[in-house]
């Protein structure tokens, strides 16, 4: 069999007249990259430039008894320096841009650090020398917390808590379940007509990105009281979105340039960078540059997140399998980040490109005193691919199959219902495995040469489904108890905790700091803002709901 | 401490002063303008800072700047004027740069290689850009770049 097959995809569009596949075809940025004119974010000069580092955590998890930045505030070259209550809004989630999550993660600790490196001060200098310098004599007292580093411990009743936003320790998902989960089909009615019974265990580590560009930003003072600001994100308008959000300023008074990215991988999309340097240039009124070295970039850049996965297949004598239990575990790190987001992808991935009539995945994302997790190349779903085919290999010796004449009978076809009871289309599992298996000089059995991914289909129905209501682990009543407030209407439910600037003013006078500043045209402090439109009142307020928060897009 | 350093910088003389302790690199990229050369470690691991000194690959990041005084510096910059060296229009052909960061000072290193070792073995070309990092290509368009840049070299 040759290269080509299913043909019969995308028939009306293709010319198979290939132009750039298999040519030497130059890429269009490719002359800027060999003579190093390339502008990356770091090649834009300004004058007066001032450089940002940050006090960082030792501990990975700590209580913040004081920070003294006095002998600091007096070096050479110190021109002022950041502190929590500077952040208009120091908390935030990335994904409250698309009202997924509660905001959990501050710019800048003021109580506590979670993870080692979280930053705590962030200082502001003419050069680089004097802002490691007086970063060094920031004295910041910490009581040390126990921390937890593995996600099972992390579950368990009187784990501390890592991030006070979700007790328990992991993260809610639409604002009612402990977990993300996907039911389909009766696995256990499934599992006890199997001929075999397969169970595996999968653990996949944390990988940092490691572009060659470390991540940073600089931003500059414009006219019309704008700030430029740039920088390497991979996401440029959630940067934006999200440096509005925390900034508490008008999008358009915001002027992202960004460019080359020198490799990204995932790791420039979580805005970490952007909110200091632009609010540097706001206090400052001069460019602020902040880029972190290589030793912040591999421990303090968010990597991919761990997971850990256990599989269980019930397989029919002739190979066919049956049903599929998932249960995974991803370790977000102190914060969320994307790992949310990762865990909805990974289940709108289940059970992996197969058929299978029974699937149930109960996935958590969970919170340890680790680096903070994020985008990282196919994050949710590469993991539990890994886990998925090393399951596949495990069920063929199981069956007395090859692995590709397992997989072949278990691919999906072209009108199976999947676990996310969406039709396949457009299928070729099939065909590259048997592609696969020429090129490998496997010697497949005429019964598996002949098979296509067009016709097969075994499964064009949602299955009778067996749903359950799942177990609460603690934590989750004890989120509802302290954020919700029964009677209260959406506008009321401001943020509980940190954002609201009374909530945060500073008792005495003696700082140099002022009061938290709003740096909005007109001072608006969050919760006088207009509140978003208030959803119609529920019938019955038998279930509580989470008070939801709306990026400043929404709001305005 | 300030101290006056004349060099030559791409064949061109400059004179300018620099501090102590300042790097090389911050002094092309800061005072010079000459952005060619990347920061991506600055402690001599990833090779973005290649230049060559007197015709010797080094680490801008690692090179203290008053120690060029009376010396030859080049960048990636000398290599594109006024025609593209051949390496560059290798580099384009085998799609050997992806994000382009590592791409200046893997052509120095190559460049570096070439000139004195016109007909490098595979095993050549690999120890030779063996301090240079790449994370998007997995290498194997440079080296081929570079090879295919020998094969012309020495048969021309």
């Amino acid at each position: 069999m040759s290269l080509d097959f299913r043909k019969d995809l995308f028939a009306d569009e293709r010319d198979d007249n290939l132009n750039v596949v298999g040519k030497p075809i130059r890429r269009q940025d490719i002359l800027g990259h060999v003579t190093g004119t390339s502008p990356f974010f770091d090649d834009n000069k300004f004058d007066n430039l001032l450089h940002l580092k940050c006090v960082r955590s030792p501990h990975h998890h700590a209580r913040i008894v004081s920070i003294d930045t006095a002998k600091a505030e007096a070096m050479p070259g110190v021109v002022r320096l950041l502190r929590g209550r500077d952040v208009p809004v120091n908390l935030n989630t990335l994904l409250s841009l698309l009202d997924f999550g509660l905001d959990d993660e501050p710019v800048l600790a003021e109580t506590k650090v979670s993870y080692w490196g979280e930053p705590i001060v962030a200082v502001i200098a003419t050069s680089e020398q004097a802002a490691l310098d007086a970063v060094a004599a920031v004295e910041v007292r910490y009581e040390e917390l126990p921390a937890v580093f593995d996600v099972e411990e992390a579950l368990k009743p009187g784990a501390p808590t890592v991030n006070e936003t979700y007790p328990g320790n992991h993260f809610v998902f639409y604002e009612n379940t402990d977990h993300q989960r996907l039911r389909f089909g009766d696995t256990e009615a499934r599992f006890a007509r199997a001929a075999h019974i397969v169970e595996g265990r999968y653990q996949l580590t944390p990988i940092e990105q490691a572009p060659m560009e470390p991540n940073g930003a600089i931003a500059a003072p414009e006219t019309n009281d704008r700030f430029a600001c740039y920088t390497p994100t991979q996401g440029l308008f959630f940067s934006v979105g999200t440096c509005a959000k925390v900034l508490d300023v008008d999008l358009n008074r915001l002027h992202f340039i960004g460019g080359t990215v020198g490799g990204g991988f995932g790791g420039k999309v979580d805005s970490v960078c952007e909110p200091l340097a632009i609010l540097g240039a706001m206090l400052t009124r001069q460019p602020v540059r902040y880029v972190l070295n290589r030793a912040e970039e591999m421990q303090v850049s968010a990597p991919r997140s761990a997971e850990l996965w256990e599989i269980k297949d019930g397989i029919a004598e002739d190979g066919r399998i049956l049903a599929r239990e998932f249960k995974g575990w991803f370790d977000a790190g102190a914060y969320t980040r994307l790992t949310s987001y990762g865990v909805v992808k990974c289940t709108g991935h289940l059970p992996g490109p197969y058929t299978i009539p029974a699937v149930k995945s109960d996935i958590w994302c969970v919170f340890t005193n680790r680096t903070p997790a994020t985008a990282m190349r196919g994050f949710g779903v590469l993991g539990v691919d890994f886990a998925i085919e090393r399951q596949m290999d495990k069920g063929a010796r199981a069956a007395g199959l090859g692995p590709m004449e397992y997989r072949l009978i278990n691919a999906y076809r072209d009108g199976d219902m999947k676990a996310t009871r969406r039709v396949a289309s457009n299928t070729a599992l099939v065909e590259c495995i048997q592609v696969a298996a020429e090129k490998a000089g496997y010697p497949l059995a005429p019964e598996y040469k002949a098979m296509t991914s067009m016709t097969g289909a075994s499964l064009t129905q949602i299955p009778e489904t067996v749903t359950d209501s799942g177990r609460r682990p603690a934590g989750y009543t004890a989120i509802e108890k302290t954020e919700v407030s029964p009677g209260l209407g959406e506008a009321a439910q401001v943020q509980p905790t940190p954002a609201a600037p009374v909530a945060r003013a500073r008792t005495g006078g003696a700082s140099s700091l002022p009061e938290r500043p709003s740096y909005a045209p007109q001072p608006a402090p969050p919760q006088a803002a207009p509140p978003p439109a208030p959803e119609p009142p529920e019938p019955a307020p038998a279930k509580p709901r989470y008070s939801r928060y709306s990026s400043s897009i929404r709001r305005r | 401490m300030t101290t006056p350093v004349h060099f030559t910088h791409n064949g061109r003389p400059v004179s300018l002063f620099t501090e102590a302790g300042e790097s090389l690199l911050s002094l092309l990229r800061l005072k010079l303008g000459d952005q060619t050369p990347k920061y991506g470690c600055g402690q001599g691991g990833c090779g973005a800072c290649s230049v060559r000194i007197d015709g010797q690959l080094r680490l801008a990041c690692l090179t203290l700047a008053e120690t060029v005084d009376g010396a030859e510096v080049e960048t990636v910059a000398a290599l594109s004027a006024p025609n593209l060296d051949p390496l560059q229009e290798a580099f384009m052909d085998h799609f050997a740069a992806q994000c382009g960061y590592c791409t200046p000072g893997m052509i120095v290193a190559a460049r570096t290689l070439l000139d004195t070792n016109p007909r490098p073995s595979r095993d050549e070309v690999i120890e030779a850009i063996s301090g240079n990092l790449c994370r998007c290509t997995g290498y194997e368009p440079i080296i081929d770049a570079i090879l295919a840049v020998a094969a012309q070299e020495v048969s021309a």
